[in-house]
């Protein structure tokens, strides 16, 4: 009780439906283009309009190839997907940033960045890593496509309360270790389903001291460990990244909000339904050598043998081995790899560029890695020109490819091929996440910086 | 989609996997469609088919020895994406019901919303369950909604299940969520009131 979580939450009940779920009010609607035509075609069946059209923003990022984003989409099926999220948003009158626009990119990263997302918002879109937006103080979580048509309806959603989780995490990270080792190591010690249920609030020295980037890296991938969502309390930092946004308020409005932002913590009394506390000194680098995100490890580390396995996951542990051509007990530095992607939702922003970019300098790109660097929008984009980061990922061997999702889950053209292994800063290692038969190792854009340069799974420690 | 949901009594197919994904149950590259039908062709789809579009005999979805309305899968089913392609992809394929120890909560909000039910039961109920369907193919086993209750025939054993009492109303008359907010819109727009000020 009294948690940010509540506080938040409490304040968009609009009734608790007996024996039922709590009805929600939804400040934020984002929809991209592959969850929600089915939506919108829901509203049209039954001849009904959005309830408040503009509380909801469109764009595409999910198949928006990465080059050549001035011509029509080859891939005609990925068009007419695209093609339907433009038509219907001028159909139902909502805001629309399509592809080329300046505004335009991934939807996650897109709403912080324009000042879209807001403490004490709740926020919804049919896409799992809408919990990122909680690292500005909001309830954000994802949801399906018929909740999407719901919040089209009328701008509520029916969803039953999650309990409340508290994860501290003590201490400073060290040296080279990244907001995404410290998700990585948080699943890896709770699983994918340890914090199925619950709504996490992060908090302690190692998460005040993390950046907006940071915080949006920690909080996007809280999914990953089942979560409903996770969030982090509205500071100093928070303000002074939403101040002077496109879409953030001004003047008086500015001052009235943050009033209120300030209010958006946990009180000295708050209860949680669960504490868990981690130790930020216990955490290096981390890699993934499985097929869902909680298989990761320290990257010094070794893979689990068969016999430390309880006897119910062994198959699943057996076949994902198998499947990543890995065995138990080996060690994973000094593999070699083929495909390295910076980019998504998790990694895509520009301080994820800059961590890249202070790597790479000075080096090159080993020959036989094929790199994909990908913007996570046209504004993180143009901030990487503004810095001269561009220049720097030229010299050392690497180009900037256009914004999008890309080979996170490769619905466009940036497919890894099968077999080949990539060290990727995305969110999922789940079998053929990245096309058909492909090796995903998740890592942070250290990690993935160091594996492009040498080629190999390197510790970044040992380059900076 | 919306049938109505009561008592359904079938055979199972078992898929003793943890951590079934749901880039699993439908991969994103089938994502694509601009309807909700077609999906249940690619219902696990690699795990289906090979890379040249054969059959995987030993696939449990291919194996003839196995079919049903009732998919009995490992702890943690439908972690991952929110895609609700996957609940249509369950449901086109014909399944009725999945059965769990621990279902992800997107996907279990999804599946609801198509009228499958997930239901969840003991570990030790699983594990048994898994074994009666090795055992005998035939097993049947019997989930009532009205009850609440799952039951293996084979062993006799049976279990209650929980889904709070608005759902089960939902599901057993056809009813989904749209259909009750459009009926409350005053409560909205006095949220709303109340707000601005």
């Amino acid at each position: 009780m009294n948690t940010l979580f509540d506080k938040i939450w409490d304040a968009h009940v609009v009734q608790n439906v007996q024996d039922g779920p709590t009805q929600l009010y939804i400040d934020r609607l984002y929809c991209h283009e592959v969850t929600s035509p089915q939506a919108f075609a829901g509203l049209k069946d039954r001849d009904i309009k959005c309830f408040r059209p503009e509380k909801i923003f469109c764009m595409p990022d999910h198949n928006t190839p990465t080059h050549d984003q001035d011509k029509p989409i080859e891939d005609p099926i990925s068009k007419v997907q695209v093609d339907t999220l433009e038509r219907n948003a001028k159909d139902f009158g909502l805001k629309h940033f399509g592809m080329m626009d300046t505004k335009n990119g991934i939807i996650h990263v897109v709403g912080p960045e324009r000042g879209l997302t807001l403490p004490g918002m709740t926020i919804v879109c049919g896409d799992s890593h809408t919990s990122t937006h909680g690292a500005l103080g909001a309830v954000a979580f994802g949801i399906g496509t018929s909740e999407v048509e719901m919040v089209m309806a009328s701008q509520c959603i029916l969803q039953s309360r999650p309990k409340s989780m508290h994860i501290v995490v003590k201490g400073k990270l060290g040296e080279g270790v990244t907001a995404k080792d410290l998700a990585l190591y948080m699943m890896s010690k709770m699983t994918t389903s340890g914090a199925t249920g619950y709504f996490v609030e992060y908090a302690g020295e190692a998460v005040s001291a993390l950046s907006m980037e940071g915080r949006l890296t920690l909080c996007n991938l809280s999914i990953e460990m089942g979560a409903r969502g996770g969030m982090v309390a509205p500071d100093e930092v928070t303000f002074e990244y939403i101040k002077g946004r496109e879409y953030a308020p001004k003047g008086d409005e500015w001052e009235k909000a943050l009033a209120y932002w300030k209010t958006l913590k946990s009180g000295n009394d708050a209860v949680f339904d669960k504490e868990v506390i981690f130790d930020a000194a216990d955490i290096e680098p981390m890699i993934t050598y499985g097929t869902n995100p909680g298989m990761g490890m320290g990257i010094t580390a070794h893979i689990p043998t068969l016999e430390s396995i309880n006897e119910a996951a062994q198959a699943s542990f057996k076949k994902s081995l198998d499947y990543m051509g890995f065995q138990p007990g080996e060690a994973l530095l000094g593999k070699k790899i083929d495909y390295v992607f910076l980019g998504a939702c998790t990694n895509g922003r520009i301080e994820d560029f800059r961590k890249f970019a202070s790597m790479v300098k000075g080096h090159k790109k080993a020959d036989h890695v094929v790199a994909w660097l990908v913007p996570g929008s046209w504004m993180v984009d143009a901030q990487i020109r503004k810095e001269g980061i561009d220049k720097v990922l030229e010299e050392a061997g690497f180009a900037i490819r256009q914004p999008g999702c890309s080979a996170c889950l490769a619905m466009n053209d940036d497919k890894v091929p099968a077999g080949k292994y990539a060290v990727s800063t995305s969110n999922r290692n789940f079998e053929g996440r990245q096309g058909p038969g492909s090796r995903t190792l998740l890592a942070s854009p250290l990690v993935a910086a160091a594996a492009a340069i040498t080629g190999v799974v390197t510790d970044p420690r040992e380059l900076l | 989609m919306k049938q109505k949901f009561d008592i359904i009594t079938s055979t199972c197919i078992p898929l003793p996997l943890e951590n079934v994904d749901t880039d699993q149950i439908i991969p994103a590259r089938f994502l694509k469609a601009t309807t909700k039908e077609g999906f249940g062709e690619n219902l696990f789809r690699d795990w289906r088919y090979d890379k040249q579009g054969n059959k995987i005999e030993s696939f449990v979805l291919n194996d003839p020895t196995y079919s049903g309305q009732i998919l009995v899968a490992g702890k943690n089913f439908g972690s991952g994406s929110s895609r609700e392609h996957a609940a249509w992809a369950i449901a086109g394929f014909g399944f009725r019901v999945v059965v769990s120890s621990f279902f992800a909560d997107i996907h279990k909000n999804n599946e609801l919303n198509n009228f499958v039910l997930p239901v969840v039961v003991s570990e030790a109920f699983l594990a048994e369950l898994f074994d009666s369907i090795f055992k005998d193919p035939k097993t049947v086993v019997e989930v009532n909604l009205p009850q609440q209750t799952i039951t293996n025939k084979a062993t006799g054993k049976n279990e209650t299940f929980e889904i709070n009492a608005y759902k089960k109303h939902c599901l057993m008359n056809g009813l989904d969520d749209i259909d009750f907010l459009l009926e409350n819109k005053d409560k909205i727009v006095a949220w709303e009131k109340k707000h601005e000020a």
